[in-house]
């Protein structure tokens, strides 16, 4: 069964017609064309697929786009802004966040979402946050020195 | 005169110049390629362990309408293998399955869901036979061979004695043996694998993109199976996701993709889900070690005998170097005569494994480290001590004919001393809390390449053209690892240049230089002395140039990067100028660097199988682990670990420093959480929630001390950073809880049931006495 699905993607409206069981996952990538977002298992464990939906952290590989009708969804390819890296995607970068990249993106969004919602978080709050997302390349360290660093830059100015 | 100009990033702190395309979702991995008229693939793989294949029936399947193409074992009767002596796998079952979820037949569709659809509607029928799970089940008398070419189940025996272990045994005050069950484990990298192959039906061309560490020998055993020419094939490595061992094959995902996309005569996308990514495999085996030691008094080791039984899986693979590894591996990191090693590594009938992270040496590492920690504890001497009184001295060949020219070990041990604060607070911490220590090595590279041809071991090339921009071209795999960054840097060092001026294509066959891959840590050591040797054949056409142009000797040229000068008072030439004047020449200009390990690196000849070990440098650890043990609930908590690596020099410490923290990490999932399990040849651990990897909330601070031995032949003296300090992390975290709670682990992982198990036993038996704890650490 088809539906018509309206919503606010990366900041621009977006009305597509999809299959009702169609994952918000699938939807980003194969009918929007975003590959930033990552399948990383097969369903909940690993949390590559996490995007902001309304500025909190989901698993896109257990939401139905269906389910996300008129809500605002952001990918990793929204932080970006006028060419220059966001706070967080500066932190995954310079303090090496980020090894192989594949885990990156939902890192990504969840410290985004993180600092979004709070901008001063403690290493705890870090790691609660973070808690949903495997990375196999960093042993988490520089995942952690990275979202501290993102936090003192968000808190000079830069958009999280 | 020439020098190389001042440094600009050797040994900085230099984020990946591919880190900008990782962070903004701009970096396509092999997935991430779509088209329009990309059929999906799916593979058909066998419920049995073990049988006769009778019959594959696709034709309910063929007939699904939107089924493109199916590929069964019929398709293809060439095998397919790593090492060129053990090439015993079809991408297809053949005659027989010997594991449940070997791939038996694949199916290429208009979509998913239709080749998942089809799936259904293949039928196999097999005649059973007995399958084998353990060692132990394989190698027993009358057990059904699997494989005919190794009737007792065996893919290889290795047996050597350097010395006499006899003799070293009567020399010892002390003779110890323990015996150690680490379970199988694997990679679980982030990136499932996957394959893309675009067949030109018209050209007769295939071109396969492939998540692989080994673009060549996915190119060779394409060629191989496909039955075609290798000059009509072209590999593609896009990013990857992780590799740590499990793409350092062909694996049969990319073979079977070609082999459907040939049959359908168009492009097929086969992307395998994670259960499947654990079934493929590749991990590190199943180990059961029974390790003698002898010691003196004073710690030297007089003796050692090492027994290591293999859990194979159903294919060679790597096998028999994974098992040569274990043996030779107990030498180059301390002073060992009269060692004695019995190797075998078995078929069974689970998922093959392969080259994990350490290859072979991990699981030897912490028998040893854990043995020498038990001995040192009953000879009342500190672990540290131990170890001081059986250093090597470089430069030093050992017995089994490994080089050593560069030993960092004694200022690794001390960093750790130091910086864990050992001395103040080993014995004196809180009720539960413990500090363990242990030390572990790897290869920068295996010196004597998998595939012998005589070739250069590691090429790379430089373009330089009229807009000034110098384009390194290199087969180098960059996984993650940084090895594009580090080989930018190298030139960008050797000509004094910017890293902005450089740019680097890798992961092409069609347009870069073969290289042999990214495995047993060979990128740094090979392909960056290649680099400097490309970079500085390029920096004599420049001075050359130069020295034209301004009318001067090229020994009197300056190179300062952007700058070309014929002494401290002239004007000199800009970088552009001088490319400009040495375009004259030659038009665009391009040159080669090469580099080949030397003859006396290549390991030794005293026993089958010597020459692996072998390495230009070895990289060495030591590792200092606190743990807090909650006696209640058997959870051990890793407080924080301090870890000196030896890496010879750290081109990019900040590379280098993420590397060791990851490597620590991966060994402290083996150690604690991870198992693969199989319930009758069936995988149950097929996901990352039973397949357990420790997240962020249970993972440590890691402190990284960098030691630079600078290796004579390294670039820059460099050595591996990737692997070495895996292996210490194991027995550091068993040393810490046996010095926390008396309870000494010799079975991994050590999950809190085990250790509640233990204490349990213990507190059963009486007030911390006897029970199972075999040695309590003085505390």
């Amino acid at each position: 069964m088809a539906r018509i699905l309206e919503l606010v993607l990366n900041g621009r409206r977006r009305v597509d017609a999809v299959a009702d069981n169609l994952l918000l996952l699938d939807y980003l990538r194969e009918v929007v064309g975003l590959t930033g977002t990552k399948t990383g298992c097969d369903g909940g464990e690993c949390g590559a697929c996490t995007v902001l939906v309304d500025d909190q952290p989901r698993l896109s590989c257990l939401t139905l786009a269906a389910g996300v009708i008129g809500q605002r969804i952001d990918t990793v390819e929204s932080l970006a802004q006028d060419g220059r890296l966001s706070a967080v995607q500066r932190g995954f970068h310079e303090k090496l966040g980020s090894q192989c990249g594949y885990c990156t993106p939902g890192f990504i969004m969840a410290s985004a979402g993180l600092l979004r919602r709070n901008p001063r978080p403690s290493e705890q709050e870090i790691r609660a946050a973070l808690g949903s997302n495997i990375c196999r390349c960093t042993g988490y360290v520089k995942i952690i020195e990275a979202v501290r660093y993102a936090a003192e830059l968000h808190a000079g100015g830069a958009a999280p | 005169m020439n020098e190389i100009a001042a440094a600009h990033s050797i040994g900085a702190h230099v984020p990946l110049i591919d880190g900008p395309d990782k962070v903004s979702g701009r970096a396509k991995y092999t997935a991430d390629f779509v088209a329009p008229g990309l059929l999906a693939g799916r593979i058909f793989r066998s419920p049995y362990s073990h049988a006769e294949i009778l019959e594959v029936d696709v034709s309910a399947a063929l007939r699904l309408p939107g089924v493109k193409a199916i590929v069964t074992g019929a398709d293809c009767d060439k095998t397919f293998g790593v090492l060129p002596i053990a090439r015993s796998e079809h991408p297809l079952a053949r005659e027989k399955v010997r594991y449940r979820g070997e791939p038996v037949a694949a199916v290429a569709a208009i979509d998913d869901a239709t080749a998942k659809r089809a799936l259904d509607l293949i039928k196999l029928k097999v005649r059973e036979l007995p399958a084998y799970y353990s060692s132990k089940q394989a190698i027993a008398a009358g057990a059904t061979t699997i494989h005919a070419h190794r009737s007792n189940n065996v893919e290889r025996d290795v047996l050597f004695e350097l010395g006499s272990v006899e003799q070293g045994f009567r020399d010892a005050d002390l003779v110890r043996e323990g015996t150690y069950d680490c379970a199988e484990v694997c990679q679980n990298q982030m990136e499932m694998h996957a394959a893309v192959a675009e067949y030109d039906a018209i050209r007769e061309r295939m071109t396969v993109y492939a998540s692989t560490q080994v673009p060549y020998y996915v190119h060779m055993m394409l060629a191989q199976i496909l039955d075609m020419d290798m000059s009509r094939i072209r590999v593609i490595k896009p990013h990857v996701g992780g590799g740590f061992g499990c793409r350092t094959e062909a694996l049969n995902v990319e073979l079977i993709a070609a082999l459907l996309a040939r049959k359908a005569g168009g492009s097929v996308r086969l992307v395998i889900n994670r259960e499947e990514t654990f079934i493929t495999h590749r991990g590190r085996p199943q180990t059961d070690i029974r390790l003698k030691l002898g010691m003196r008094k004073d710690g030297r080791i007089t003796a050692v005998e090492c027994e290591c039984y293999q859990r194979g899986g159903a294919h060679s693979g790597y096998g028999i170097v994974t098992i040569l590894y274990s043996g030779s591996m107990l030498y180059a990191i301390y002073d060992l005569h009269n060692v004695k090693y019995i190797g075998k590594r078995v078929l069974t009938n689970t998922p093959p494994c392969g080259a994990f992270r350490g290859h072979g040496t991990v699981d030897i590492r912490f028998a040893f480290e854990s043995l020498l920690d038990e001995m040192a504890s009953e000879l009342g001497l500190d672990p540290l001590t131990v170890r001081r009184a059986n250093y090597l001295t470089a430069p030093t060949f050992t017995d089994n004919d490994l080089m050593v020219n560069s030993y960092g070990l004694p200022q690794c041990v001390d960093w750790v001393e130091q910086a864990s604060g050992w001395r103040a607070r080993k014995g004196k911490l809180p009720k539960g809390k413990g500090l363990g220590f242990a030390c572990s090595h790897y290869i920068s590279g295996a010196s004597k390449p998998v595939n012998w041809t005589g070739e250069p071991h590691a090429t790379v090339k430089i373009k330089l053209d009229f807009d000034g921009s110098i384009v390194v071209l290199s087969g180098a795999a960059d996984i993650g690892q940084g090895s594009s960054t580090i080989l930018v840097q190298t030139v960008g060092e050797v000509l004094g240049l910017p890293l902005s001026r450089i740019r680097i294509i890798t992961g092409d066959s069609e347009v870069v230089p073969k290289d042999n891959g990214s495995y047993s840590s060979r990128v740094t050591f090979m392909v960056g002395n290649a680099a400097i040797d490309a970079a500085q054949n390029l920096k004599r056409v420049l001075v050359a140039a130069a020295a034209r142009k301004l009318e001067a000797n090229p020994e009197e040229i300056e190179c300062l990067g952007e700058l070309y000068r014929a002494g401290a008072q002239d004007r000199g030439l800009t970088f552009n100028e001088v490319v400009v004047e040495a375009l004259k020449d030659s038009g665009t200009i391009t040159v080669t660097g090469n580099y080949s390990t030397i003859p006396q690196s290549h390991g030794g000849k005293k026993y089958r199988g010597a020459a692996i070990g072998g390495t230009m440098g070895y990289s060495y650890s030591a590792q200092v682990v606190e743990v807090s043990v909650d006696e209640e609930t058997g959870v051990v908590n890793v407080d924080k670990v301090w870890v000196a690596h030896d890496c010879g020099k750290a081109l990019n410490r900040l590379s280098v420093e993420g590397q060791v923290q990851g490597s620590v990490w991966m060994g402290m999932g083996q150690a604690m959480s991870e198992e693969t399990a199989y319930h009758e040849g069936l995988l149950i651990t097929g996901n990352m929630l039973d397949y357990r990897v420790p997240t962020i909330e249970d993972s440590p601070p890691i402190e990284v001390g960098i030691i630079e031995s600078n290796d004579p032949h390294g670039p820059f003296g460099a050595k591996e950073a990737g692997e070495g300090s895996l292996a210490a992390f194991l027995p550091a975290l068993t040393n810490a809880i046996a010095n926390a709670i008396g309870v000494r682990f010799n079975t991994l992982p050590v999950t809190p049931d085990r250790v509640f198990a233990a204490l349990e036993k213990r507190r059963r038996a009486g007030n911390g006495n006897a029970g199972k704890a075999s040695n309590a650490d003085p505390r």
